[in-house]
């Protein structure tokens, strides 16, 4: 449904995006992460007919978004990461305003059918000025809605809404994405995995991974981590954990708690939890560690500079393993 | 087209729903109503002396108009462009001419509005004057006057499409209407090839001495409707290089 071949936008000398290549499926949805600047608003701009590619090409639906942008922008649906409305128009007519600049039959009705998408009916007939940052993002997301786009494409569309709308939205997303196709951007780690089929990790304008989320957990993930926390002595008994075989290392968090890294091929867990029980320590916590976006995310981006560099990659990388135990202190249990 | 006619009606209802107009409004209500007024009073103590023609209401107007368009056109596409709601207005399947020309329109239909509640003060003095005013004179100034207020507000409009400042925008414009509204002055001083093409680009030339005392006529017509048609045609320009930035 969208393809995209070698796109690349300069701003000026800046370069804002470097040669991305990667296509969505209908029925997909497709995460874009990335910090900011890294240029995914700049990618979505391009895909909307916003602003047009410096080299490089890109289809919706088979459409050219720089030579039949008023095709694609008839099939895509974009909400933009600021969520710009007329904060002097009711919502109604709002989208009423935004139906018939896409020329929606029946538009009224239309408008009902988004607004109640989005739980909004109540405040149709509100000002947008007054509406909570959270209400716009979901005026903002019934005008994509609209016109029910064959392609989403989203802004980081959670960023300001309570949890309980976040839980909507998702369910909402995962709604339209079985039969559609959803681009959306997002920081959010557990967003990408409840809702994406596929991730594009992308920074400095280029693409440094793209798999599905579980899938470049665990390439990353490499040795598995646990943390554990008993009543007792922590100090001794990861001594003790420390002797099993497979066990690489351990870390002490504090009088009751450590941490334990094991060889990724080898599960030792019930190793570890016999020898606690055994040891007659009372086990109150044994919880492994995922590595969170921001270690996958810093990673891939600590491994593409270094290829860049053409360190000493061996070397690099001996530092890359050590590097989640010595850094086990800052990281807050999830 | 349709889009054209979608945009203007929701800026023309903008329109009173900003305060913007009606300061507009009642301000040149309130100073045509004034001179309208004083011109009718002297006539009616001292009994004598020539009745006022429609030029009393007319003229003024035209004058009010130059300095209240600016402030009508300013937001028109500055706005869109400061709060990012261009973004969703172009990434929707309109064509970058269709906004500028719906927000010309909607402008366009707004002053139109204003001019049809002034026609109080002709339908009055047509009242009180004997015989009666000159209704050549009232239609060819009025018809002078949209067509004066059609490059105005597409010059705003233009103008409007430069900035993200609607402060910026206004005496932006204002400096464009005041130039053009003056630009024969020089072309006294000049020789004859320059004077004339200042004195043809000079908007006052092509009002005051034409619609004003009853004359239509086509040069004038098609020198206020090109005016217009370049207006629109580099506002849209400046919205489609807007992108490529």
């Amino acid at each position: 449904m969208i393809r995209v071949f070698g796109l690349t936008k300069d701003y000026g000398s800046r370069r804002a995006i470097d040669d991305l290549t990667f296509d969505a499926e209908k029925g997909e949805i497709l995460g874009f992460l990335g910090p900011n600047g890294a240029g995914k608003t700049t990618t979505m701009r391009i895909l909307t007919g916003y602003m047009p590619p410096s080299t490089g090409k890109a289809t919706i639906g088979g459409f050219d978004v720089v030579d039949q942008s008023l095709e694609v922008r008839r099939i895509v649906g974009y909400l933009p990461e600021t969520v710009p409305l007329y904060n002097d128009m009711s919502v109604f007519d709002y989208l009423k305003y935004m139906a018939d600049l896409r020329r929606i039959k029946n538009a009224k009705a239309r408008v009902g059918e988004a607004l109640e998408m989005v739980e909004l009916t109540d405040r149709a007939n509100g000002y947008i000025g007054k509406l909570s940052k959270g209400m716009r993002q979901r005026v903002g997301l019934a005008q994509a809605l609209l016109h029910q786009p064959e392609v989403l494409i989203l802004d980081e569309p959670t960023i300001g809404l309570d949890p309980k709308q976040v839980a909507h939205f998702r369910e909402l997303i995962r709604s339209i994405g079985q039969d559609r196709t959803v681009l959306l951007s997002t920081h959010i780690l557990s967003e990408v995995q409840q809702l994406c089929d596929r991730v594009l990790i992308i920074n400095k304008g280029k693409i440094v991974a793209e798999d599905s989320p579980e899938q470049l957990q665990a390439r990353l993930r490499g040795a598995q981590r646990v943390a554990v926390r008993v009543r007792g002595d922590a100090a001794e008994l990861s001594g003790k954990v420390a002797q099993i075989e497979g066990v690489i290392q351990t870390t002490l968090l504090g009088d009751d708690r450590f941490e334990f890294e094991t060889e990724p091929a080898l599960d030792v867990r019930p190793d570890v939890a016999r020898l606690i029980v055994q040891s007659g320590y009372d086990l109150l916590e044994f919880r492994p560690i995922a590595m969170s976006l921001e270690e996958i995310f810093l990673q891939l981006t600590r491994e593409e500079e270094s290829a860049q560099d053409e360190a000493d990659t061996a070397t690099f990388l001996e530092v890359e393993e050590m590097a989640p135990s010595t850094g086990a202190e800052a990281e807050k249990p999830s | 087209m349709r889009n054209v006619w979608v945009i203007a009606e929701r800026e023309y209802k903008h329109y009173f729903i900003s305060p913007v107009a009606y300061a507009v409004a009642f301000m040149i209500l309130l100073i045509i109503g004034i001179i309208f007024y004083a011109s009718i009073a002297s006539l009616m103590v001292s009994g004598q002396g020539q009745a006022p023609g429609i030029d009393v209401v007319l003229a003024p107007l035209t004058t009010l108009l130059l300095f209240t368009t600016p402030g009508i056109t300013m937001r028109t596409l500055s706005e869109e462009q400061r709060s990012g709601t261009l973004e969703l207005l172009l990434t929707a399947p309109v064509r970058d001419w269709e906004v500028v020309v719906g927000k010309w329109l909607g402008a366009m239909l707004f002053i139109l509005t204003l001019l049809a509640v002034t026609w109080f003060y002709p339908i009055v003095l047509h009242q009180i004057v004997r015989p009666g005013i000159d209704q050549g004179v009232l239609v060819s100034g009025y018809l002078g006057i949209v067509l004066f207020s059609s490059a105005t507000v597409a010059i705003g409009v233009m103008t409007s499409s430069f900035f993200s400042n609607q402060i910026a925008a206004f005496f932006a414009t204002l400096g464009i209407l005041l130039a053009l509204w003056m630009i024969s002055y020089p072309a006294q001083m000049m020789g004859n090839t320059g004077g004339e093409v200042l004195r043809y680009l000079d908007m006052a030339e092509h009002f005051y001495s034409t619609f004003m005392r009853g004359i239509i006529d086509l040069k004038d017509i098609v020198y206020f409707v090109s005016v217009t048609a370049v207006a629109l045609f580099l506002g849209s320009v400046t919205v489609e290089t807007r992108r490529w930035r």
